[in-house]
């Protein structure tokens, strides 16, 4: 079965993660800019990262037949710093030209501070600025709920973006509603401890339905599972879904908001 | 599906699960020491369990949330611990 694997950390992946994906049915990889576990010391540790999501890891990708896209913005865990935040917001736009860049993300909150929010004002300015796609990191656990609900104010006030080219991230059942209600899409993380499960995935998608919504693996350094796109496929199998429903999921769906972007090209 | 293929399906890792949940009650409750704010989420949320509601999930997610709205004055750490705890 072929999908798109949406939302993956491969700079922390080994190569072998990027063959079991392929040999999976994964055609394009996209990969949020995000936090490396660690801050990072000044804005050229950003140049760097930006570099390698631009240039290095399309090449590692390719060995494998796999397209590589990327977002690119300064994540939630270090917008605490807003000098640092403008600093490599200022960086962006001259990678916005790179033919891999797909818009602005992981953008978000982490704690739901008033600098978090301060500078995910400044990078919905920038999509807005550059007309980009915008991917959106809602809070983990305990602040999941208020975190997506001060990201859907900042969005809703600003005019000039368009929700359906807005995809918010890591959406659980008590967050996904109020998304879909506000006409932006809603990803579903699956991982193994926190966020939505195989079965939980399935059953929002049963109760929410499958328009405007995608699943990923969001693999990164942590506890993670690259191939868990396809393993919530077959899971969706033996729930009785159908193929072509199956492939709506995880792979019409975010064709056709990855699309939206001029750059997504999966030459098929 | 119907509701006995979804029991063939998933019954016996659900049951894994409560039992993974009675054992560590247990294990908590042998330990010396007191409980803490997740404990008491915790058990908040396992009285969710034998709601008649549909949502459970949700209802869950909810108890262990932070419910206020305005944005706190400055994050001083990154992590979170799954459980929203006041600060007095």
């Amino acid at each position: 079965m072929r999908y798109i694997e949406p939302h993956a950390h491969m700079v922390s992946r080994t190569t072998d993660d990027y063959e079991r994906m392929a040999l999976a049915g994964c055609e394009a990889v996209c990969e949020p800019a995000f936090w490396a576990g660690f801050d990072r010391s000044s804005p050229a540790g950003f140049f760097d990262y930006f570099s390698q999501l631009t240039e290095h890891e399309p090449k590692r990708a390719a060995k494998f037949g796999l397209k590589h896209f990327c977002w690119l913005c300064i994540n939630s865990k270090e917008a605490e710093d807003v000098k640092l935040a403008e600093e490599v917001i200022a960086l962006i736009p001259k990678f916005l030209k790179r033919p891999n860049v797909l818009g602005i993300g992981e953008i978000g909150l982490n704690k739901n501070s008033r600098n978090e929010l301060r500078v995910l004002e400044m990078q919905v300015e920038l999509a807005a600025k550059f007309n980009q796609l915008i991917l959106v990191h809602t809070p983990h656990l305990e602040d999941k709920l208020k975190g997506t609900k001060l990201i859907l104010d900042v969005l809703k006030n600003d005019k000039r973006i368009q929700p359906g080219r807005v995809i918010i991230d890591h959406v659980e059942e008590h967050t996904v509603e109020m998304v879909l209600n506000c006409g932006m899409w809603a990803g579903m993380t699956l991982y193994p401890e926190t966020k939505c499960t195989p079965a939980r995935a399935i059953d929002i998608l049963e109760t929410y339905g499958s328009e405007n919504i995608w699943m990923n693996s969001a693999c990164d350094w942590g506890v993670s599972d690259p191939l868990a796109v396809p393993k919530t496929a077959l899971e969706m199998k033996k729930r009785g879904h159908l193929a072509s429903a199956v492939e709506k999921i995880i792979f019409q769906n975010p064709k056709k908001f990855l699309r939206q972007s001029k750059n997504f090209k999966l030459g098929i | 599906m119907t509701r006995q293929q979804i029991l063939d399906l998933y019954f016996l890792d659900a049951r894994h699960k409560l039992i993974e949940i009675a054992a560590f009650l247990d294990r908590v409750e042998r330990a010396e020491g007191k409980d803490d704010f997740r404990l008491k989420s915790f058990r908040a949320a396992l009285a969710k369990l034998d709601d008649k509601k549909k949502n459970r999930a949700k209802e869950v997610l909810m108890i262990f949330s932070d419910l206020t709205t305005k944005p706190i004055g400055k994050a001083t750490g990154k992590g979170a611990v799954g459980a929203w705890q006041k600060i007095k």
